[in-house]
Order: structure tokens, then C-alpha cells, then sequence
């Protein structure tokens, strides 16, 4: 496939995330008079941070052919951490370390089962997932862990010059992934190791190496959105953040990134991101509970899915 | 380059390698329960011993469709919440009919259907197994809570719990379902010609589309009988602990998914059998028994149960890797 036809192809999927964006937003503003408000678009956009940090790394993983089911797990684990370090030492920024530590380490042993092992991706993350949810209830009995600083909680609601500061977090971390992805040499190698694994061997390009890399990369944003979600619930709850990695994948397979031959597109993540978050915001308007926004996130993916067949059939 | 010689050995190789590996599987049961033997006095007692029997047939049942879905390199991730959304459905047609042989026709009848739904998603979408049933899996979850909305369906009539807690000459019902899906999967996967197409579409599903298998209509079978056992699965579940909730069947599919590769089967497809699965359900159900008895904390259980999968996948690729 030649850069033209991939671009092209890129473009034709354009107007289909953004049309389900739109036409969600319409929906919802016609169906709930609370949604088109200034207050809850900035309440949807805070909302999505959390997700965003999860769905960047993910994109990448996905674009090597890889899978990271363990992310949300991760990121409870690494939450449970951050607020039992907060609390032990009084330090927000040693708790903080210590999350992104967490991150590193099972996204380091994520990598190094999967480049090294050559244990397939999908079932190294779902060994890892059950160890780090083990490990969450193992390490609070189950109970929530509560009491941590003030000073963390600041971080999800304060603001900078009017932005919200998970916003701005957000927006460097979308930067910063997409100076990665498109303007590095790692970049241009996370592209090859979808669609190309041979061609980078031929080259000398370590493959493990750079796996293990995007794997690491995935665990410390976990780690990163940690802080965030800790801040935001004031507390750490070892169910917290399982099933995350659920609207993740939902909200790379809906901005159109294909699961094969490594076909990513970051901005179509963060329109994805926002699609998901719009739909669980207009559904809790709705007051829809949350186990059936779940099946109707999974019913927009495939109907996602189903159009991009058609659209490879043509 | 004279490897002709090697080439002839290898069947034979093999074949008595397979044979090893069973007995060393079987070798692992028994030292694992002399081990727990020796340390709790409660795990020979009667009791443990039929509720272990009980417990390997239920995880068998969901883990013996699930061996199919993996012999052609899949996975079926959506077994759990199957069960739940199942028997949640079948609890309720029994309380509101009173008939439990309408319940159980409703309990296999909806596993059968999302099974049916994963293996359209896999073949029609050609989206990946693992992210289709793992999507599915929080699709039912989602239907499920809403369904239940946090309610308990309990209290069934006793001619249905004698599905799960009756007991025949000693041994308990669910052994005897366990043994006929055992003789039913073991001969339908090793002596029909649709049970050797699974096989070989897990081998190499280029080749056995060339030689004329119907690789799709084989992968939507693969999903459905998995989907149907799960719903199966839901019905002794609900029979043995007389109640239902959103959450049964959850914490199973792991445990599921550790029975088929710690029993031989490749997750790489091709390679494995059903016999081999009940004995890993036996091996997985002996360890958590186990836990449970040396009084360890149940929420070790998902992360042991994560060690051994990849334990079990790594020994896999390691013998694949000699093998090749």
C-alpha cells in the first residue's frame, strides 16, 4: 500500500468518528436540556483526561499488533500505591513516583513476556491484569484507602489560568505522544512494527527492544493517569479503574485505528475518547446506569467496525 | 542438509512427547495433593473430595468449548459474563414459569445465541477473537447488571437443584454431565471429520482453506458450542447454589481459560486435546482448593491463576520453539 492510498484511506475516516461525534452531541443536546451547558462540556472534557492518558499509549500497542488488557488494572494498582505512599510519607510527589514506578514495572514485564518470551499479547496482559487486580485487593482487603493529602486532590480540580489543570496535563500528554509518534525515529519504528516487523530486522532495528519500549510507555502513562484518578475520587478503591481499558480499546477501534497492519491515527483516538466520553456523559443525563452505558459502548464499536467493513470492501 | 532421517522420527517423537506431557500433568495432580494432603487434614475428607469433583466438572464444562475455540487459534473471553447473563435468564423463565425444563432450554438457548453473535463478529467482522469476545464479555456484563439490577433470584424448585447438589451412587450429578461432554468432545474432536477441520484450521487456516474446509462455518461452530457449554455451565451454577446474580461465572473465565492451556492445548491452535482440558480443570480446581483450605486469602486467586497462564503459555512457546 503506497503513502498516498494510506492517507487517503485516513481521510476517508475523517467524517466517520466526527459524524458519530456530532450526531451524539446533537442528540443529546435536543434529549437533555443539561448537556449543551458551558459547565458540562468542560465536565465532559475533565471527564475524558483520565481515558485520553490510557488511549494514547493503547494506540500505539495496537498499531504494533499488540494488546494491553492489563492497563486498567495497572492503573488501579499504581492508584493503590500512590495514595498508601501519600499517606504513609505526607509527600504527593514521592506518591506520584511511586505510581509511576508501579506503571514501569508491569509495563516493563509486560514487554519483556511479550518481545522476549514471545508470549502473545492479548493473553501476557490478561496474566498480568489478573496479578495487578490481585495485587490491588490483596494489598487493601478490599477496602478503599482514604485520607490521602489535600494537595493531590488539587490536581483534578484546580486550574491555570482558567484551564482546568487535568486539561492541560491531558493536552501535553497528547503532544507529547504525538511529537513520539510522528516526528521520532521510535515513531516512525512503532509504524514499521505493525505493518513491517521484517523490513525493521533488515535494518538492524532491535524489534524487542523497541516493543518493550511502547510497552514500558503504556504502564508509565497508566502510572500518570493514576495521579489523576486518585485526585479525582480523593481516595484509592482497588475496583476503581477496572474495565478502563474497555473504553480504551472501544474509543481506538471507534477513531478508526485498525487491530491489523498497524494503521494508526492519533487525532482519530482523541475524537474516539471524546465520542466515548460524550456518550457516558448524555447517557448519565439520561440516567441510564452505568452497566447498560457499557453494552452501548460496545454496540457503537461495532457498528464502528461494521462500517469500516464495508468500507474495506469497496 | 540430510534431515531426512529426523523428519521420519518425529511423528513417533511426538507422539510418546505427548504422552509425557500428560503423565507429567497427571504427575502434577498427585504430587499437588499429597502436597495439600499433608498439610490440611480437611482436603481427603469425602466432602472435599466430591466438592473438588464437583467444582473440576463445572470448570470442565465451561473450559471443553472453550478447547475448541483455542484449537483454531482463537479465544473466548465472553465465556464468564456468558454465564452470568445465562443463568440470570434462565433463573428468571423458571421463577416466572415454574417449569425448569423451560428454564434450562432458556439458559443453553442464550449462551448458544451470544456464542453464535461472537463467532459472526469473529468471521463476518474479522475482528480479532480476543477483542471481540472481550468486548462481548463487558456487552453481557453491561446487559446483565441492567437486567438484575442488583437483584437475587433464589429458591428453585428441587428437581432442578439436583442438577447441581444431587448426588447418583455417591457421585455428584455434575461428574456425570462432565463425563458424557467429555466422551461427547473428545470423540467429536478426534474421530469426525468436522472436529479434524478444527484441527487443521488451527494448524494453518490458509491450508485448510485450500484443501476445502469451511473455515467460517467451522469457526461460527467453534463460538456457538462454546457459547452453548457456558450457558450449560450457568445451569449448574444456578442449580448447586440455588440463587442468581449478576455476578456468577465472573471470576470463572480465567480459571477457564488456565484449564485448557495448562491441559495441553496450544494457544496457538492445532495442537490439543479435550481429555487434556479436564485435566488441567482438575489441576487448576486442586490449587485453588488448595488456597482455599491453607486458609489463603481468596484474592490471591486471580493473580495465581494469572501466573499459571503465563506459565503455561510460556512452557507452550518454549516447545513450540524446540519443536520447530
Amino acid at each position: 500500500m503506497s503513502t498516498h492510498t494510506l492517507v487517503s484511506a485516513q481521510l476517508a475516516r475523517v467524517p466517520g468518528v466526527a459524524i458519530a461525534l456530532i450526531a451524539l452531541c446533537g442528540i443529546f443536546a435536543v434529549t437533555s436540556p443539561g448537556f449543551a451547558t458551558p459547565a458540562n462540556i468542560a465536565n465532559i472534557l475533565t471527564q475524558s483526561t483520565i481515558l485520553l492518558l490510557l488511549a494514547l499509549p493503547m494506540t500505539l500497542i495496537i498499531m504494533t499488533e499488540g494488546l494491553d488488557l492489563s492497563i486498567g488494572a495497572v492503573l488501579t494498582f499504581s492508584s493503590i500505591v500512590l495514595a498508601i505512599t501519600a499517606l504513609a510519607t505526607g509527600s504527593p510527589a514521592l506518591a506520584f513516583l511511586a505510581a509511576l514506578a508501579v506503571g514501569l514495572c508491569f509495563g516493563l514485564a509486560n514487554g519483556v513476556l511479550i518481545a522476549v518470551f514471545d508470549i502473545p499479547p492479548f493473553i501476557t496482559t490478561l496474566g498480568t491484569l489478573g496479578i495487578a487486580q490481585g495485587l490491588s485487593l490483596v494489598v487493601t482487603d478490599g477496602q478503599s484507602v482514604v485520607g490521602i493529602p489535600r494537595s493531590i486532590e488539587a490536581i483534578y480540580s484546580g486550574t491555570a489560568a482558567g484551564i482546568p489543570l487535568p486539561i492541560i496535563l491531558a493536552a501535553l500528554a497528547y503532544a507529547l505522544t504525538h511529537t513520539l509518534l510522528y516526528h521520532t525515529r521510535f515513531g516512525t519504528y512503532v509504524f514499521a512494527l505493525g505493518g513491517n516487523r521484517e523490513a525493521l530486522k533488515v535494518a538492524g532495528i532491535s524489534v524487542r527492544g523497541m516493543l518493550i519500549r511502547v510497552y514500558v510507555f503504556g504502564g508509565l502513562m497508566a502510572g500518570f493517569a493514576a495521579l489523576l484518578m486518585t485526585a479525582r475520587l480523593n481516595s484509592a478503591h482497588p475496583t476503581a479503574g477496572i474495565g478502563m481499558e474497555f473504553d480504551a480499546i472501544a474509543a481506538i477501534a471507534v477513531g478508526g485505528t485498525s487491530f491489523e497492519r498497524g494503521n494508526g491515527w492519533l487525532l482519530g483516538t482523541l475524537l474516539g475518547v471524546l465520542t466515548v466520553g460524550v456518550l457516558r456523559n448524555g447517557l448519565n443525563l439520561l440516567a441510564v446506569p452505568s452497566s447498560a452505558q457499557v453494552a452501548c459502548i460496545g454496540a457503537l464499536v461495532i457498528i464502528a467496525l461494521f462500517i469500516d467493513g464495508l468500507r474495506g470492501e469497496q | 542438509m540430510s534431515t531426512a532421517p529426523d523428519k521420519v522420527a518425529v511423528p513417533r517423537l511426538a507422539l510418546s512427547g505427548d504422552v509425557m506431557q500428560t503423565l507429567y500433568r497427571v504427575l502434577a495432580v498427585v504430587l499437588l495433593s499429597v502436597a495439600l494432603a499433608t498439610l490440611s487434614d480437611v482436603f481427603l475428607t469425602a466432602n472435599n473430595i466430591l466438592n473438588v469433583l464437583r467444582q473440576t466438572a463445572l470448570l470442565f464444562l465451561m473450559a471443553s468449548g472453550l478447547t475448541l475455540v483455542i484449537l483454531t487459534a482463537g479465544l473466548d473471553l465472553s465465556i464468564g459474563a456468558n454465564v452470568a447473563l445465562s443463568g440470570c435468564l434462565a433463573a428468571s423463565v423458571i421463577k416466572l414459569t415454574g417449569s425448569p425444563l423451560l428454564g434450562v432450554a432458556t439458559g443453553i438457548a442464550c449462551g448458544l445465541v451470544v456464542g453464535f453473535a461472537n463467532g459472526v463478529l469473529v468471521t463476518a467482522l474479522r475482528i480479532p477473537s480476543f477483542i471481540a469476545t472481550y468486548g462481548m464479555m463487558w456487552i453481557l456484563t453491561g446487559v446483565t447488571y441492567y437486567y438484575m439490577a442488583g437483584e437475587t433470584i433464589h429458591g428453585f424448585p428441587s428437581g432442578f437443584r439436583q442438577l447441581g447438589s444431587g448426588y447418583l451412587f455417591g457421585v455428584p450429578m455434575p461428574v456425570y454431565v462432565m463425563v458424557v461432554f467429555l466422551a461427547i468432545g473428545a470423540l467429536f474432536a478426534q474421530r469426525t471429520v468436522w472436529g479434524q477441520q478444527i484441527y487443521a484450521i488451527g494448524a494453518n487456516p490458509v491450508a485448510a482453506r485450500l484443501s476445502g474446509v469451511p473455515v467460517e462455518r467451522r469457526l461460527v461452530l467453534v463460538y456457538t458450542v462454546s457459547g452453548a457449554m457456558a450457558g450449560l455451565a450457568s445451569l449448574i451454577i444456578l442449580a448447586r447454589i440455588n440463587s442468581a446474580q449478576g455476578d456468577i461465572g465472573e471470576e470463572l473465565t480465567l480459571p477457564a481459560i488456565a484449564a485448557v492451556l495448562v491441559g495441553g492445548t496450544s494457544l496457538f491452535g492445532g495442537s490439543g486435546t479435550v481429555a487434556g482440558t479436564l485435566i488441567g480443570a482438575l489441576l487448576l480446581t486442586v490449587v485453588l482448593n488448595g488456597m482455599n483450605l491453607l486458609q489463603i486469602n481468596s484474592s490471591w486467586q486471580p493473580l495465581a491463576t494469572g501466573i499459571i497462564i503465563l506459565l503455561a503459555v510460556w512452557i507452550d512457546t518454549r516447545t513450540r520453539r524446540i519443536g520447530e
